[in-house]
């Protein structure tokens, strides 16, 4: 890891300070070096984000320094981020000096020893091998794919993730020698505030936490509000479950985040800054601390930035966990130590906020595109993704297709293309069934909408949102009233209990789908009641969404009453013949004997915790549905194949 | 507990209102839950009344006013893990430990809880035991692994 | 600044930045509100004041939305009255069922807005809570189930008080109104001073009622018992029966009590009038011996209650007279006790009031307790109504009675002391009569007659001036005790009472009070006041006959004895 030294204050003043396209030639070569195009001794990158971790890559990386310390090689070893392909995980590159990165997947404790003994053979594994990265700089070795051209990653337009994965994200030196700071050092030396918001308004760039507000436009106004102090803050607390592009960008390249806030801060007059992040993204935090530590001391953060007379400090928050905090101003209340509860709007942040200051909430992805913005211009920005909404956008797609991770694609790309074209298609063959998109605010995308251009207007135009970037597929086996009851149970927990219809509906629309899905508990209850409840599911949702104080509110409903528009049959399944298609729900699952292969063993009768089955030694047994509450315990234990699911 | 107490709440000088969860969280981080003794201690060193700082602690996912076990078991509740059947896995631990989330066992050995998700969706269902993670695990596993611990603790 | 929007297809005036709610009340255009709190910053929580603006998405709650130019509203549309029943139904669907047993039947705003909406049927089935409730005070009873979290108690507690008892805990549905951990309130910072109750729209919180205990004594034929009442439920008892607020009913309550079987009844006043005299000499004594030290008074539980639990160290002296009940009380269980040759024991003194700490000053082992507790039960003005419902009286057909004597003789002053800055008054023309040894005149201080949260008034002594001071809240008091002692303020005595406008806006007053019925009540006082001959305490003929027969005068150790107590510790 390095530590800015004289280098880094050497690439500040020769780059930033300057801020001209014309590299003397000795510094080109160090910024090579810098970036890892050429190295002098082997370099070893292990994917250590903490989807990495949960793979198990911090085992590995003590294998590879055990490894390197016995055998006495000298090689330096860098935990990158996230790259994006969850599915190859742990992942570990090894690059030769002279020779191209080689991207190792699915490497384990066990066999990195195999790995590391063909590379310090001077060759390669072909058991675990995932590609190699193309570099003009060196040799490519043959016989092995780019990764660059996997249909994973090809499809994709890598801009903000473009560095995730790949570099070394505690070092600030390899940020600038890729062009970091430049945007900010040209921002500050050649630009008024006013010139960079134009950009932005001229750009369309658009809130990615899930708003699609445009930013330039909220920007303009926090800066047009009266205030002795005005407060930026970064709402990195991503609670959607299912969503961790924030996170992989932090944990990627932390840098590039600074450099957007930096840069929003000058454009909007504000000096004070906040990170709200998730307090379990503890990996994130540490990275991010560090990152802040070596700007502060390069003097990138701080007072007279690039001796520009603009001050801009940086502070963390971490947030103690609380799905509505991602509300821009419950999350405010947060950060003055408050219960993370909305206010009522007006007044908006951007003339009261933070401390009843002017505050400008983004979202860590809307701050990352804006380097690119200022940097390479508004027409290379707006060159990908649709009119009303320009650039690119990270998804974190997870379920069930075959390949799942994070991908970066331009806005108006389809939901075909991603799960077909980059994804692999859904796992063991199975029939695609629906994409919840925007997480439990969303609506569920089904066959229909496969072709719909994914962009805020193509996707409100369905009753859809484009949220902060989660992506759920889900397939032939999944249950949609068990999938709806599931994010409504979420949001029920999530509700701060301000406000009546969010606190109590969410609630109440929780429990007529938990009737639907369980056995009735006394005999009067009838399937008209059940019938009726999901009648009410519709006028409450309507309710809901029009009087609850603030977003969570506002979508509750939005997940259960697409599921009941597109899977309106599995509803009545549930409904009039009790019966859950898919076989998730539990108390809806039957199981019946096959009287032909039941040996009359006991054996299931006697495990039964419901004491359902009935019958005689030696003679086919029977199992009494009414008494049957679908654990499957006698399946288990059936040593003749006896007991089937209905 | 009370020395410990004060050094933490008193690490950050001039400690205002707003330093109130970033206070929470080093107590809960040095004792694995809040204490009621810390309760009061924060009140009055921020002089706010014990009932907004237990307000503000109880809204919040991360803070416990119990004591975890010895060994504290997270099941991930995020989306995926749902889709493949984490409240199976869910159901089956807590038959074998008889004990509900946001409780721990009599003797301490074993806490349970849900935790949002964990951002390693292609991993799922996850379930984390003190700080090794068990993934795409089925209860099976996990019920050895139980059994593993029970066994080695009795010695 | 002026704007014109309109509103059910009339046009009307507005200022700018107002809310929407405050120009249609002012306009005279309902809509129901729960969670809105007349002089606080809104919270926009119930969404039950939601309106339908033109060019809006979703409805818009009236309480915290500005108006800053034309807007085309609509307060009844069939679209904003379904969202409020249903956000009402919703309400219902998880508030227990057992409004014919709810101490608040008939007089709950849920059943008020439940009726407005015309909700007839059940349409919404919830799971009901069965949360524990909370009998741990002698005051205030906490119902947890029927709370639907309107945050009106927790925001009076913090915001007006500056006290916070109770809050809100955890989150969601599994949201909760409690001290810290779910305590019970006694152990919290609690003053029961029943502003909650009155805050409160359900059951959901409560005085904690000993009718039982009243009913016992009554049927005893041992007991002897006897109802001391006040000022302050003589004219607001009225309320409770459809009468015009500030009527003094104080002669049919009379009536009433013995109907029900009262032995006797006395008037507090006299025990007010024991105090002021105490109180103002104990004030000449301390500047006479050069004390700089404020006294504070100790007739408001409450306030006494906060000052047992207050961790500040606060630079005041209180009083060691017992407070006007207790003052009475005393006298009647030995002067009376012996004049009447009863056992004390068998004496049953029920204080009627308008105060929901005194049932808890009455059983709390304080300073005032111990063998000394002479005031078996205390009723709130709400639970006298009940009372006397319970017992077939029919208020419109009894004829008025006199209090008994000799302790319903008193001086209009000591009727005073249920206003804030009645007590300051009295003991004005106390110490004027003990210091210049004749009756001020006129006995009235206009200047003391006002809404002011906080009243001053300097009696000039011969070289040197004494600094009365008479404040009704708590943080406005604990800010008067901070000046005094930061030296902004010269204070030599302070009145305190925690409730504003004093007792007559007590926790035990008649519930849903608009704040005309505290003007009527307040002038009531001040009209007995006004037409009493008896000016000053000191003047009652009762208390001077008393003085002669048994307590002596000033300074004896009867009266030390009797009515006085050990300092309280500071």
């Amino acid at each position: 890891m390095s530590t800015p030294t004289a280098s880094t204050i050497n690439l500040v003043e020769e780059l930033l300070l300057k801020n001209t396209l014309e590299i003397p030639e000795d510094l080109e070569q160090h910024l090579i070096k810098l970036r890892h195009m050429t190295v002098e001794k082997p370099l070893i990158y292990v994917g250590n984000g903490t989807c990495g971790q949960v793979a198990g890559s911090i085992k590995i990386l003590k294998e590879i320094e055990n490894y390197l310390h016995e055998n006495n090689i000298d090689a330096e070893v860098i935990e990158t981020g996230c790259i994006g392909m969850c599915w190859a995980e742990p992942l570990i590159d090894i690059q030769l000096p002279g020779r191209s990165r080689l991207s190792y997947k699915h490497v384990s404790q066990e066999n990195v020893t195999e790995i590391l003994d063909a590379t310090f053979n001077s060759t390669f594994e072909p058991k675990y091998i995932l590609g190699q990265f193309k570099n003009e700089f060196t040799e490519p070795w043959e016989g092995i794919s780019f990764v660059e051209d996997i249909p994973f990653y090809k499809n994709q337009t890598r801009r903000i993730l473009k560095y995730c994965g790949k570099i070394n994200p505690y070092s600030l030196d390899e940020y600038i020698a890729n062009g970091g700071f430049s945007s900010l050092s040209d921002t500050l030396l050649t630009k008024t505030p006013a010139q960079v918001r134009d950009l932005v308004i001229k750009s369309g760039l658009r809130g990615r936490g899930g708003g699609g507000y445009l930013t330039g436009k909220k920007w303009e106004t926090a800066a047009l509000s009266q205030g002795d102090q005005k407060y930026l803050i970064c709402n990195a607390d991503e609670s959607d479950p299912g969503a961790f592009m924030d996170r992989a960008i932090i944990e990627g390249n932390p840098h590039l985040l600074i450099e957007g806030m930096a840069l929003a801060a000058y454009a909007t007059g504000t000096s004070k800054s906040y990170i709200y992040i998730r307090s379990s993204y503890e990996l994130a935090v540490k990275r991010l601390v560090k990152a802040i530590d070596d700007c502060k001391e390069a003097g990138l953060l701080g007072h007279n930035i690039l001796n520009s007379g603009f001050n801009f400090s940086i502070q963390l928050a971490t947030s103690a966990g609380a799905f509505v905090c991602g509300e821009e101003t419950a999350l405010i209340n947060s950060i003055e130590g408050k219960r993370g509860i909305p206010r009522p709007r007006p007044p908006y942040p951007t003339q009261r906020g933070l401390f009843n200051k002017p505050t400008v909430v983004n979202n860590v992805e809307t701050l990352s595109n804006v380097p690119m913005i200022i940097g390479e211009g508004v027409d290379a920005f707006r060159s990908v993704g649709t009119k009303e909404s320009p650039g690119t956008k990270v998804f974190s797609l997870s379920g069930k297709t075959e390949k799942s991770g994070l991908i970066e694609v331009p806005m108006g790309y389809t939901l075909k293309d991603i799960i077909f074209k980059i994804s692999g298609g859904i796992k063991h063959n199975k029939s695609f069934k629906a994409a919840q998109i925007g997480g439990p605010s969303g609506s569920c995308l089904v066959e229909e909408n496969l072709e719909t251009p994914i962009d805020y207007e193509s996707l409100s135009r369905i009753d859809a949102i484009m949220g902060s970037g989660g992506l759920v597929v889900a397939d032939e086996d999944t249950c949609m009233v068990d999938l709806s009851k599931f994010f409504i149970g979420f949001l029920k927990d999530a509700s701060c209990g301000k406000c009546i219809p969010c606190r109590e509906g969410t609630h109440r629309m929780l429990e007529i789908l938990e009737d639907i899905t369980r056995k009735p508990r006394d005999a009067n209850h009838k399937t008209l009641d059940r019938f009726k409840g999901v009648m009410q599911l519709e006028e409450l949702g309507k309710v809901i969404s029009e009087t609850s104080l603030c977003g969570l509110g506002q979508t509750a409903p939005k997940p259960v009453l697409s599921a009941l528009k597109y899977f309106r049959q599995e509803f009545e399944e549930h409904i009039y013949e009790r019966k859950c298609s898919a076989n998730v729900c539990r108390e809806l699952r039957t199981y019946e004997i096959d009287p032909e292969a039941c040996t009359g063993c006991t054996l299931c009768m006697v495990k039964c915790p419901e004491k359902a089955i009935i019958g005689a030694v030696k003679h086919p047994h029977f199992i009494v549905e009414s008494k049957c509450t679908g654990c499957g315990i006698c399946l288990e234990v059936c040593k003749f194949d006896a007991v089937k699911l209905k | 507990m009370e020395n410990k107490l004060q050094e933490i709440i008193t690490s950050n000088s001039n400690s205002k209102r707003e330093d109130l969860i970033p206070i929470l969280q080093r107590i809960q981080e040095e004792f694995n839950y809040l204490p009621q003794e810390a309760i009061y201690a924060v009140s009055k060193a921020l002089e706010m009344p014990a009932s907004k700082v237990y307000s503000i602690a109880s809204f919040y996912n991360l803070f416990r006013f119990q004591a975890i076990g010895k060994y504290h078991i997270r099941v991930c509740n995020g989306t995926a893990c749902h889709l493949s059947k984490s409240s199976d896995l869910l159901r089956e631990i807590k038959k074998e430990l008889k004990i509900e989330p946001g409780h721990a066992t009599s003797n301490r050995l074993f806490s349970l809880e849900t935790v949002p998700c964990m951002g390693a969706c292609h991993l799922s269902p996850i379930v984390r035991i003190n700080n090794t993670y068990h993934t795409q695990v089925e209860s099976e596993e996990i019920k050895r692994v139980i059994a593993e611990i029970r066994k080695e603790e009795e010695l | 600044m002026s704007i014109d929007i309109e509103v059910n297809n009339k046009v009307i005036k507005a200022k700018k930045e107002e809310t929407i709610l405050t120009a249609l009340q002012r306009n005279g255009l309902h809509v129901p509100t729960l969670c809105h709190m007349k002089g606080l910053l809104p919270t926009g929580a119930c969404r039950l004041c939601v309106v339908e603006v033109e060019g809006m998405d979703g409805l818009v709650p009236a309480c915290s939305y500005p108006i800053n130019g034309w807007m085309r509203i609509k307060t009844h549309s069939p679209r904003v009255i379904t969202a409020r029943k249903t956000n009402v139904e919703l309400l219902l669907s998880n508030h227990p069922d057992d409004c014919l047993y709810c101490i608040r039947n008939g007089q709950c705003e849920l059943q008020h807005l439940a009726e407005e909406l015309n909700v007839h049927e059940r349409r919404f089935f919830g799971s009901k809570k069965k949360q524990k409730i909370d009998n741990s005070s002698a005051a205030i009873v906490r119902d947890p189930d029927k709370c639907i979290l309107c945050g009106r108690c927790v925001r009076y507690c913090d915001e007006v008080l500056g006290i916070a008892a109770i809050e809100f805990i955890r989150r969601g549905t599994n949201a909760n109104v409690g001290p810290e951990f779910n305590n019970g309130i006694n152990t919290s910072t609690c003053i029961n001073c029943g502003q909650c109750i009155m805050n409160c729209p359900t059951g959901a919180l409560h005085e904690r009622t000993y009718h039982n205990k009243i009913r016992k004594a009554l049927h005893n034929p041992d007991k002897h018992v006897i109802a001391i009442s006040d000022s302050a439920v003589a004219v607001s008892l009225g309320e409770e029966f459809g009468l015009k607020p500030g009527k003094n009913v104080s002669g049919t309550l009379n009536a009433a009590l013995r109907l029900a079987g009262f032995n006797a009844i006395f008037d507090t006043a006299f025990g007010a009038d024991l105090y002021l005299t105490e109180v103002a000499k104990e004030i000449l004594e301390r500047k006479n011996n050069g004390e700089t030290t404020p006294l504070v008074s100790n007739h408001c539980p409450a306030w006494i209650r906060h000052l047992e639990q207050s961790e500040k160290e606060l630079h005041i002296h209180t009083t060691t007279a017992v407070p006007p009940q207790q003052q009475l009380s005393r006298i009647i269980k030995s002067y009376y006790a012996e004049k009447k040759n009863l056992n004390p024991d068998h004496i049953f003194v029920v204080a009627l009031n308008s105060c929901t700490a005194k049932k808890d000053e009455i059983t709390r082992k304080n300073y005032l307790s111990g063998s000394n507790a002479t005031i078996d039960v205390s009723l709130t003005t709400r639970e006298i109504a009940d009372f006397i419902k319970l017992h077939g009286i029919d208020f419109h057909q009894v004829d008025d009675e006199l209090t008994d004597l000799p302790f319903g003789m008193t001086s209009s002053a000591g009727q005073l002391h249920t206003l804030s800055g009645g007590l300051i008054e009295g003991l004005i023309r106390s110490l004027f009569l003990q210091d210049k040894k004749r009756e001020m005149r006129p006995a009235r201080v206009t200047r003391l007659r006002n809404t002011k949260s906080v009243k001053e008034y300097v009696y000039k002594k011969e070289n040197e001036n004494i600094n009365l001071v008479a404040v009704s809240g708590i943080k406005e008091a604990m800010k008067v005790i901070a000046e005094t002692e930061q030296g902004i303020r010269k204070t030599d005595f302070i009145e305190i009472l925690a409730c504003k406008d004093g007792c007559i806006g007590g926790g035990g007053q008649p519930l849903r009070q608009p704040a005309d019925n505290l003007k009527a009540r307040r002038k009531a006082i001040y009209e007995i006041d006004n037409k009493g001959s008896i000016k000053v305490a000191e003047k009652n003929p009762e208390i001077e006959d008393l003085v002669r027969r048994y307590l002596g005068e000033s300074g004896s150790k009867k009266r030390k004895e009797l009515l006085h107590v050990k300092p309280l510790k500071e």
